[in-house]
């Protein structure tokens, strides 16, 4: 549970928040039209005589999207509604060329579900459950371009009649940091589903934000309504901006107006952009160019058997088959990509996953994460692949590497992309456990520290490790140091 | 010799085929009968070139031997139906000048079994009107005068007026019409030719200008049953760009006709016979009533209790469908665009509908809007939902009764021009009879059966089962050969 609270004059507030998330549907072509969605292409070049509102031009419905927005639906744990129907939402813009947008409003595809957050990666103690209300399939509309000409504004239909899933959430989160935590889990199960690529950057995914306080234990407070809010980031402040607009509102002896706002991110405000009293009337009525969808079990079906392994799921089974801590577990899980890339390192090794799982998330959240981290690339674009990533973690268990050489191997695997065999060939990077060899410059390093082993032998254990580092050292780090150690303690009796 | 124009859509195929007579002296004959008819108003575009086209198609065709179903034959095309590279208005002076880049699969349907394109017939806007004084072009005059020796210009009806107008004076042998609450049936009666509405479904909407989506139904308009009978089978048919288009083969109506009805029972819906109704309607029931008896078949009183609310119903379902299909028309990407000196977009949205749209498109329009509004939507589009949901029981309860209904088709006959423009209500009266089988999909016909005692035609109408097309037309056929309806106007255009 959040203790999250702002401190006003007057006392303690509880900050509701409750998220439209709405989500471009990955699919090839429009949700009722054949045109294309593919991103970045010139103006009106995907514009199909349906997307421009032609006359006698009727909505086909894309049995793709209908199925990626129950695919989600089930991902979300949610109840699916077999029969549902679309709804005009009636208004006038220029970037909407039917004069309507079709929607669900009475009867949406997808009912409720749960979403199951982690406020903490470290633990499941910090796991919280937020409602989805429901999800409804609806069009985009065109985008206005207003810099091209001194006296008009243009429109680009590229986006008119894309797919777009409105998931809605009840008002279940309490903290900026809640309502992140369930925009980044709802973004990677998207993801996972395949149902939305979740680029937030290009608009794939963005979130209308309401927001309101109240004393906690009170009845629920006067909502505002923050659109199109288009990252995390930004969500996130959205919220504290506006909770804490709020309470000095209702502190100075106003009452919170229900109205549409908008953020502005470079001041990091929210602004009014119509009240309660301005709203359209939308005029919604069942779109009788449609039939209502009834969905048959054997689509369902089709739908459920689809579905990846999920990240909860995976989540789970990586605690539980691998071996892995919480905190590797949920790391490696939260992005459909790193997990993709985590499995094909595992079967890259030929190990089971038990035996090799724990040194493999190590090894990925700490050195390749690292690397990327500093490189600044993402694991799409990692340097270095899942086949060779095995290859240098098999080296290790075999016992050709050490921690320190394979680290050494690492690096220049980074900077030239070779396998980690081959660098170990051509370096003589190999570690060796030859006891003669180690012997010898034991014995030489025993020699030219005779105090330090005298002190060793009258008790000075802490010196052990002295004696390591000089045999390593000398051995140019390649010795085992298992062997090392071994050896070492023979000698110094 | 008769002339060619006196020929319907059978005896041109017949005759074409068996080499009586070449398609371009069809085309020429109706060509220049196009030309000449330019006083009724019928055609707001003319098209020879497209009919001496497919003429010529045709001959060659015949040539080589490869007729197709309506090889030689020319038809009117209601101007509702976009026509590629032909202008396309629907009646509406917002469409002025927009020639569509496609062609709607009905009239595409046509063309594609061979038959050739007049022009495009007037109409009322939109399809919104009973006497095509609505549309943007002036009212269509139907060719029929009262035999009262004075010259008042007559309605064809309406939506589909010109449509009407071409088939009576004998500038087309057969028309495409479409009927939304009764736009074939009651200028077929009103101008003495046959016309049937098929079931919802049977005839692609995909290029047809939307009406009232739930509602509008593509259908023939021609001399007698069996032209209506081939031409509704090459109209018909799955379209998978209407999602609301049956999946079903188009049945052998033509090959099937049979005027024996014999064990057939005929429903006589009480709720039928209106107060205030004039003398001649009841009349020419119930000389229909004894036609088919005459044919064998069973004459059984029934009811439709709820056949009252049927007219205030689609009163209220067609204006708000209406009101949203007709938002496109924005000034945006094509018609008509009116841009006040200074103005913005809200400026040009109404500056643009205020001089396209027609007084009674606008009433619709806000008619439409105000029973969606926030507040009535469920006092009254949705009530009206309830009892289109009701009157549709009351067919499907009637035919544990009757296999067809018979009904006059209008409350009347031709009204003059100017008669009830101003009267609204009055107006909207015409299709009482009509409307019920729209809001509940099923097919309904009309047949001329005679005339009143200012010499105009009366119709009846048949309606039958959902999908059984055959029986309305098999009865109407019964009807047509004991009516033995041959008057014609006599030609003063």
């Amino acid at each position: 549970m959040s203790n999250y609270r702002i401190h006003g004059a007057t006392g303690e507030w509880e900050v509701v928040i409750g998220l439209e998330v709405h989500a471009q549907v990955t699919s090839r072509s429009k949700l009722f039209s054949g045109a294309s969605t593919e991103f970045g292409a010139e103006p009106n070049a995907q514009v199909s005589l349906v997307d421009a509102a032609m006359p006698g031009m009727l909505p086909v419905p894309n049995r793709e999207c209908i199925a990626q927005a129950v695919r989600t639906g089930m991902a979300l744990n949610a109840q699916i509604n077999p029969w549902s129907r679309f709804d005009r939402k009636n208004y006038f813009y220029a970037d909407l060329p039917q004069g309507y947008q079709i929607s669900q409003l009475y009867h949406p595809i997808v009912g409720e579900g749960v979403i199951e957050v982690l406020l903490d990666e470290k633990g499941e103690g910090s796991a919280k459950r937020i409602g989805i209300e429901r999800i409804h399939l609806e069009q985009d509309a065109g985008k206005m371009l207003h810099d091209q000409h001194p006296s008009s504004s243009y429109v680009d239909l590229n986006r008119s009649g894309v797919a777009l899933m409105e998931i809605v959430s009840k008002p279940d989160m309490r903290s900026p940091d809640e309502a992140g935590a369930y925009v980044r889990k709802l973004r990677s199960i998207l993801r996972y589903v395949g149902s939305c690529d979740g680029n937030m950057e290009q608009g794939s995914m963005r979130a209308d934000v309401n927001v309101s306080v109240r004393r906690p234990g009170d009845a629920l407070g006067t909502r505002t309504e923050t659109k199109n809010v288009n990252s995390v980031r930004f969500i996130m402040a959205a919220i504290e901006f506006e909770a804490n607009r709020q309470v000095d509102v209702l502190e100075a002896g106003g009452s919170v107006v229900q109205e549409t706002r908008l953020f502005d991110p470079d001041k990091v405000e929210t602004r009014s952009l119509r009240s309660k009293e301005e709203a359209h009337d939308y005029r919604y009525f069942p779109d009788p160019d449609l039939l209502p969808l009834d969905l048959s079990d054997e689509f369902l079906d089709e739908c459920r058997e689809s579905l990846p392994e999920l990240p909860d799921a995976k989540r789970h089974r990586y605690q539980t088959e691998l071996g892995l801590s919480a905190y590797n577990a949920s790391v490696l899980t939260a992005e459909v990509e790193t997990a993709r890339w985590f499995e094909r390192l595992l079967a890259a090794t030929g190990k089971a996953g038990p035996e090799i799982g724990r040194a493999a998330s190590n090894w990925v959240i700490s050195d390749l994460f690292g690397a990327l981290n500093r490189l600044g690339r993402t694991i799409a674009d990692s340097p270095v692949s899942p086949e060779q990533g095995a290859q240098l973690l098999s080296l290790v268990a075999d016992g050709t590497l050490s921690g320190t050489l394979s680290k050494q191997v690492f690096e220049i695997m980074l900077e030239t992309g070779h396998d980690p065999a081959r660098i170990v060939e051509e370096r003589g990077l190999k570690q060796t456990s030859d006891t003669g060899a180690i012997e010898a410059v034991i014995a030489d390093v025993l020699a030219a520290n005779a105090d330090k082993v005298a002190e060793y032998r009258s008790g000075k254990d802490k010196l052990f490790g002295f004696f390591v580092g000089q045999t390593m050292k000398a051995m140019q780090g390649k010795a085992n140091p298992g062997v090392v150690n071994e050896l070492l303690k023979k000698a110094l009796g | 010799m008769t002339q060619l124009t006196d020929l319907g859509v059978a005896a041109i195929r017949d005759g074409f085929r068996d080499g009586a007579f070449s398609a371009r002296e069809v085309a020429e004959a109706f060509n220049s009968a196009v030309e000449k008819g330019r006083g009724l108003n019928a055609f707001l575009v003319e098209t020879p070139e497209l009919a001496l086209a497919a003429a010529d198609s045709a001959d060659a065709a015949r040539a080589s031997g490869e007729l197709k179903p309506l090889s030689g034959v020319p038809l009117g095309i209601k101007d509702l139906f976009a026509t590629k590279g032909v202008q396309t208005t629907a009646g509406s002076r917002i469409l002025e000048g927009f020639t569509p880049p496609y062609e709607s699969t009905v009239s595409g349907n046509l063309l594609a079994a061979g038959a050739g394109m007049l022009g495009k017939l007037n109409m009322d806007e939109f399809a919104m009107g009973s006497s095509n004084e609505t549309s943007g072009y002036g009212p269509v005059l139907s060719p029929w005068r009262r035999n009262d020796g004075g010259n008042a210009a007559l309605t064809p009806g309406g939506s589909s007026g010109g449509s009407a107008s071409a088939v009576a004076a004998r500038l087309a042998p057969g028309v495409t019409g479409t009927d939304t609450g009764g736009s074939i049936r009651q200028p077929a009666a009103f101008v003495g030719i046959t016309g049937i509405k098929p079931t919802y479904g049977r005839c692609s909407r995909y290029g047809m200008v939307a009406f009232a989506s739930s509602l509008d139904q593509a259908g023939p308009m021609a001399r007698d049953v069996r032209d209506c009978a081939i031409m509704l089978e090459a109209m018909a048919g799955f379209d998978p760009k209407d999602s609301t288009s049956l999946d079903l083969p188009v049945p052998k109506w033509e090959a099937n006709l049979s005027a024996d009805i014999s064990g057939k029972r005929i429903g006589i819906p009480r709720e039928y016979r209106i107060e205030g109704v004039p003398e001649e309607i009841e009349t020419v029931w119930e000389q229909g009533i004894a036609w088919m008896r005459d044919a064998g078949a069973e004459i059984v009183e029934v009811s439709l209790p709820h056949t009252k609310y049927a007219l205030p119903a689609y009163y209220i379902i067609a204006p708000a469908e209406a009101s949203s299909n007709l938002a496109r028309y924005d000034g945006v990407r094509y018609g008509r665009r009116v841009q006040p000196e200074q103005g913005g977009l809200t400026d040009m949205y109404e500056a643009t509908r205020a001089a396209g749209f027609g007084a009674e498109v606008k009433r619709r329009i806000m008619i439409g809007t105000y029973v969606l509004s926030a507040g009535f939507y469920d006092a009254y589009f949705n009530q009206a939902q309830k009892v289109r949901a009701l009157i549709a029981r009351d067919f499907e309860n009637v035919w544990s009764e009757c296999d067809l209904l018979l009904t006059p088709t209008a409350p009347s006959a031709a009204f003059a021009l100017g008669e009830k423009s101003n009267d609204p209500i009055a107006m909207y009266l015409n299709d009482v009879f009509a409307v019920p089988a729209s809001l509940a999909g099923l097919p309904a016909m009309s047949v001329p059966a005679g005339l009143n005692d200012q010499g105009l035609p009366l119709g009846l109408q048949i309606v039958g089962r959902a999908l059984d097309e055959q029986g309305v037309l098999n009865a109407g056929l019964a009807l047509e050969e004991r009516a033995g309806f041959t008057a014609r106007p006599e030609a003063w255009w």
